[in-house]
């Protein structure tokens, strides 16, 4: 089966971000950039797929500026087939994404496609479960585990209280929780490979989408910083703060 | 135009999941008539105490065999066919609600608002980004609104109201759907207090070193009438089960006291417990990151300072 996965570019998830003083956004020029975690374990599924013999064919997609080709790339070192840039100069929120998303699964009909639960940084955890109903499939969110075959995908979904197991029929989309897998590293002969791999532009507007911003940013601001705290030298002195200064014991 | 808000109800067919609660207060703050939306198996019970909750004015019930454990394809369906009276839609931001509402949004072709933390007014939210490193002040354009709303940041609505709603029993919108199937689920099962919604929450890390020494976490846990919470690097290690995980990618917690013992305080994890009343850390590290929002530190060997504590709190 042909297995389609959606990865985004983010801000390195272990940098720390800066909100821009006219509350505009968050700094995102000269700050190191990454695969979204979330999107690697999705990648790292499709591969251990195609490894397994259920998929025969690896396609990585993203939306965004010429950026994105690196992390495409990759993908692509890590295993995946080929790549499609969709090239987007501004930043598409979750419903535009899916509905672009939408076409290149009406042109390439895979049968799987896995995308992260979340991106790290606007944490929507929406595209997945928008893509599944406008294309009508079923979906699989949150999996951290999932046995695929032609007809149908079985998967378990990390819930609140436990876990979860759903019977999809393929076609289906699948999101990704940290607990799928552990993501490889890719090494320096496939880096160099991955440049030889195809990848395909399209651009946004040569897609039939209708981008509509269902949403406008006002304002970003800081959150509000916690006052110093204190350090204490004994178990005494921590159980004597607790129960006298901040009244919680 | 005056709003209208449907909240969609999370239960377990016998009791009604805290977070709900959490969303009909919400829902009281954008002004206008509440509803809600109950889909499940002997739901009679839980229909009835939903009529009590103060600002609810009408109960829906779909109540079917088929839908003991409905999936966001079951559901989806159902929202958008009472949308038409509607302007709000809103669920817990728990995983039934991320599951679902997306879906709700895609269906009706309007964006979805995550994790609202603020309600402005009734187009405007406060939602936090980048692991709640920021916080996005946004406008809906949109003439539907879907959102799923954070449990910490909001109080319950009562559930003593004088005047009860109405419960209306919709047509079983049995599942046709051929496309998703519930199988199985395994609950973890715990005699402690819910993580998203104790008082106290005592939290472990690597630095507890073993499944066994957990123990330790759980021991101050119960003396405290705690609910136990883990990082992800001790959920990894298989130390506690991934749900009890507190962070971005886990659960967003905000109790009274939050203990953190061996925890550094990644990013990941502080957004989700930064907003706790009181925080205390207790950290063989000095420079471990979890002190810049603690209250209260103390730098030592857990194995000493655990017993200790765990002997002199009351």
């Amino acid at each position: 089966m042909k297995v389609l996965v959606a990865i985004k570019r983010v801000i390195d998830p272990y940098a720390k971000i800066r909100v821009k003083s006219d509350g505009t956004g968050v700094e995102t020029s000269n700050m190191k950039m990454s695969m979204n975690p979330f999107c690697e374990i999705a990648v790292e599924e499709a591969i251990r797929l195609k490894e397994a013999g259920v998929a025969e064919e690896v396609i990585v997609v993203s939306v965004g500026d010429t950026s994105v080709q690196e992390t495409l790339r990759g993908a692509l070192a890590l295993g995946a087939d080929r790549a499609i840039h969709i090239e987007a100069i501004e930043e598409l929120e979750p419903l535009s994404v899916a509905k672009v998303l939408k076409q290149i699964l009406e042109r390439e009909e895979p049968k799987l496609v896995l995308l992260g639960k979340q991106s790290i940084d606007t944490d929507n955890n929406q595209v997945a479960q928008m893509l599944s109903a406008i294309t009508d499939r079923p979906q699989g969110a949150f999996a951290s585990k999932l046995v695929a075959s032609d007809t149908h995908v079985t998967v378990t979904r990390e819930v609140d209280g436990g876990l979860e197991t759903n019977r999809l029929e393929m076609p289906a989309i699948i999101s990704t929780d940290l607990r799928l897998n552990e993501p490889r590293y890719a090494s320096l002969p496939n880096i160099m490979k991955a440049k030889k791999k195809p990848m395909d532009l399209i651009k946004l507007e040569d897609l039939d989408v209708d981008v509509i911003s269902h949403q406008t940013i006002l304002e970003v601001t800081p959150p509000v910083a916690r006052s110093a705290g204190v350090m204490v030298t004994t178990v005494d002195e921590l159980v004597d703060k607790l129960k006298n200064n901040a009244n919680v014991l | 135009m005056g709003s209208k808000t449907l909240v969609i109800a999370e239960h377990d067919n016998n009791n009604i999941a805290a977070d709900t609660l959490k969303t009909l207060h919400a829902a009281s703050q954008i002004g206008g008539d509440v509803a809600v939306l109950v889909v499940g198996n002997n739901v009679t019970a839980i229909a009835e105490s939903l009529s009590k909750v103060k600002g609810v004015t009408q109960v829906f019930r779909v109540d079917t065999k088929q839908f003991k454990h409905p999936t966001a394809e079951d559901v989806a369906p159902i929202i958008v066919e009472l949308s038409e009276a509607f302007t709000h839609f809103l669920a817990p931001a728990t995983t039934f609600g991320k599951n679902l509402m997306p879906r709700v949004a895609a269906l009706l072709d309007v964006g979805q608002l995550s994790d609202v933390i603020e309600i402005e007014s009734p187009d405007t939210v406060i939602r936090p980004i980048y692991a709640g490193n920021a916080l996005a002040r946004v406008k809906s354009n949109d003439s539907k609104l879907v959102m799923t709303i954070r449990g910490s940041a909001f109080d319950s609505a009562s559930t003593n109201s004088q005047e009860n709603a109405s419960v209306e029993a919709l047509e079983s919108q049995a599942s046709q759907q051929p496309l998703a199937s519930f199988i199985d689920s395994q609950q973890t099962l715990s005699e402690r207090p819910d993580l998203s919604s104790a008082k106290v929450v005592i939290s472990g890390g690597r630095g507890l070193g073993s499944k066994e020494n957990f123990a330790l976490v759980e021991r101050l846990a119960d003396k405290l009438g705690g609910a136990i919470g883990a990082s992800r690097a001790a959920v990894d290690a298989g130390f506690v089960s991934n749900d009890l995980q507190v962070g971005q990618t886990g659960k967003i917690v905000a109790p009274e006291l939050y203990i953190a013992i061996g925890i550094s305080g990644a990013i990941q994890h502080m957004a989700g417990m930064k907003d706790s009343k009181v925080i205390v850390a207790i950290n063989s590290d000095p420079d471990a990151a979890i002190f810049e929002v603690a209250d209260y530190g103390l730098v030592g060997d857990l194995f000493e300072i655990m017993p200790e504590l765990i002997d002199k709190v009351p």
